[in-house]
């Protein structure tokens, strides 16, 4: 509530004048990002389902793929892995998909109860508002990513410790590309209800569709048709990425894709929540009751 | 002028030599199937030569003084000497038919050597290259292992199921100890109090106490999600403070950390497949298996007993042996 008001303010102070310095851009920043991380402190089981989700992966799913690797040494290791070592950087990556995916969904409830109207009529740039919000969304999922990294540490997935400071730009990137795809997503869909056909038709195919749970060159092995597809999964490049950075490598080709793909679904984001030529304002469903 | 060349001559010795750098020493693996040996700088972990040697070289060890590699090229029916420095074979010894694992004694002076196909352990007098003496021991010998003070020397023999303990001085057997099935290797804990001998299909390791001659214990394997058939411990080495022992486990790929006083495993550490043979670096800081199917070698950090590195050697690598200096 505090939120709404600061953005009345807001609001006042932006008739008055039109300008604004660094220091209102930073309130407005900071204003958003708490709110998000209220939202977030205040649905305790979200965070609890965000990390019990790639438990059950690493102690269930890799316990019993425990010898599918071991057989041959991939960059950025240097000797054979267990297979919980290696899925860990794709649970990174799938926590930060969901999570990605929940901060859009809440854009698509906060339309339907109105909220966003409040959000989008504050005199900030309509970019800045929506950078604001990603750069919200993204630091939550770092936060659940962090206490995923630290649970794995205790299950014998023990990167060095360089990588866990070298890992958080990658994962700022790669949230902020999953982020800025959840929120192109999130102006197309109208109700709440329909955020199920993202999880079937987004989320999924991406997660599976990817490096993350089997290297590619095993996937190549079994169907070179799942493995260019594969190629083609930017979330692919969003692990890799992940990957590397945890053992304290660049993998520049992931970079460059990761980074090209975060720039598009942002610019695609901005223009769709533009009221002036977006999709937005072809359908009129800023919230509140139309 | 001098005194600042001095100087920096001094501190640019001490930034080389100083602590925590990891000092540069030279492995060297037999490769089986191809009849090479790898030669590895153990610090950048890379082959620096590849050199031919005879057929079916396995067992492989080095001279104290670090100048002669002796290697078993078991079709050969002989014992190989490569020279360090030139990386050249230099000679032979005679070895007796199909050596497989040779131990050095302490003082460098002579070679015991298994003879897989005679059921014999041939003595040889490295200097004067003559067979001191051939005890006959039980059916395929391999594992040799020496006290540290040289005075007895262990044999174990394959299809018998048995520790041989040797007299050095008289060569005569003095005890036969019956172990698990398969005994592929046997080492003296460095205080020489004990033996540890590894049984391949018996999957355990039977640790025989020197003094009574006796096995005092017997430490078995369980690698969750492994079916025990697949556990067939080779290898062994203890470290020098005595503390902690290193088991090879075949095809489990993983090498088995033992704490020495409660023979507890600790960990089993994941390297290549068919894991066989095991070597410190002098410094203790590594230890290097050999892993024959996936043809490579894995660096272990003994600190921390996480595998670091694996590097590609040749076919079907055997044996490693880490120069001293």
């Amino acid at each position: 509530m505090t939120m709404e008001t600061d953005m009345r303010t807001g609001i006042l102070d932006g008739t008055a004048r039109r300008s604004f310095g660094p220091a209102q851009y930073l309130s407005c920043l900071a204003g958003i990002m708490t709110r998000e991380g209220v939202r977030f402190l205040n649905q305790r089981e979200r965070f609890i389902s965000s990390l019990v989700r790639p438990m059950l992966w690493l102690f269930v799913f890799a316990a019993g793929f425990r010898q599918v690797l071991g057989v041959s040494i991939i960059p950025p290791y240097k000797t054979y892995v267990l297979y919980e070592v290696y899925i860990t950087p794709g649970l990174c990556g799938m926590i930060l998909l969901f999570s990605g995916m929940q901060s859009s969904l809440s854009m698509v409830y906060d339309r339907e109860m109105g909220n966003m109207r409040i959000l989008l009529v504050s005199p900030f740039p309509r970019w800045f508002l929506l950078v604001s919000k990603l750069l919200a969304g993204v630091a939550v999922s770092i936060v659940q990513v962090y206490a995923f990294l630290a649970i794995a540490w205790f299950w014998s997935v023990k990167p060095p410790p360089f990588g866990y400071l070298l890992v958080l730009p990658a994962l700022c990137l790669s949230g902020m590309m999953l982020c800025s795809l959840g929120m192109f997503l999130s102006s197309m869909i109208r109700q709440l209800e329909n955020f199920a056909g993202i999880m079937n038709f987004v989320i999924f195919p991406m997660y599976f569709a990817s490096s993350a749970l089997y290297p590619l060159w095993r996937v190549q092995e079994s169907s070179p048709l799942l493995y260019h597809i594969c190629q083609a999964n930017p979330f692919t490049y969003a692990v890799e990425l992940i990957r590397f950075a945890l053992y304290g490598q660049i993998d520049w080709l992931s970079l460059g894709v990761v980074a090209g793909f975060t720039a598009l679904f942002l610019g695609a984001a901005i223009l769709a929540y533009d009221p002036s030529n977006g999709l937005l304002a072809r359908r009129q469903d800023t919230g509140g009751n139309t | 002028m001098y005194r600042s060349v001095i100087f920096t001559g001094v501190v640019l010795a001490v930034l080389m030599e100083g602590p925590g750098s990891a000092k540069a020493f030279t492995a060297y693996v037999s490769n089986e199937k191809d009849n090479t040996v790898s030669i590895v700088d153990t610090e950048t972990g890379k082959v620096i030569e590849t050199m031919p040697v005879g057929q079916r070289p396995r067992g492989i060890t080095i001279s104290h003084d670090g100048k002669l590699v002796y290697l078993c090229a078991s079709d050969d029916d002989t014992i190989e000497v490569i020279d360090t420095a030139t990386r050249k074979i230099v000679g032979t010894l005679p070895s007796g038919p199909d050596p497989e694992l040779f131990v050095l004694s302490p003082d460098g002076k002579r070679l015991y050597v298994a003879n897989e196909d005679d059921n014999l352990v041939t003595v040889i007098d490295i200097e004067s290259r003559d067979v001191l003496a051939e005890v006959p021991v039980g059916v395929e010998p391999e594992g040799m292992g020496i006290s540290p003070d040289g005075k007895v020397m262990v044999n174990t023999s394959e299809t018998t199921n048995m520790a041989h303990f040797i007299d050095t001085d008289s060569y005569e057997i003095t005890d036969n100890i019956l172990v698990d099935a398969r005994p592929r290797f046997a080492e003296f804990k460095p205080d020489g109090s004990e033996v540890w001998v590894s049984a391949e299909i018996g999957g355990t390791v039977s640790v025989i106490d020197n003094a009574s001659r006796t096995v005092k214990h017997r430490i078995t394997f369980a690698i969750p999600g492994l079916r025990s058939e697949a556990i067939q411990p080779v290898g062994i080495r203890i470290t020098a403070d005595g503390k902690k022992a290193y088991v090879a486990l075949g095809p489990a790929n993983r090498v088995a950390v033992i704490d020495t006083a409660t023979y507890a495993v600790e960990k089993y550490i994941l390297v290549g497949q068919r894991v066989w043979q095991l070597a410190f670096t002098p410094n203790q800081k590594t230890i290097i298996s050999t892993n024959g199917v996936s043809n490579d070698i894995t660096f272990i950090d003994v600190a921390s007993d996480e595998a670091v590195q694996s590097v590609t050697v040749g076919a079907l690598p055997w044996g490693v042996v880490v120069s001293p200096e």
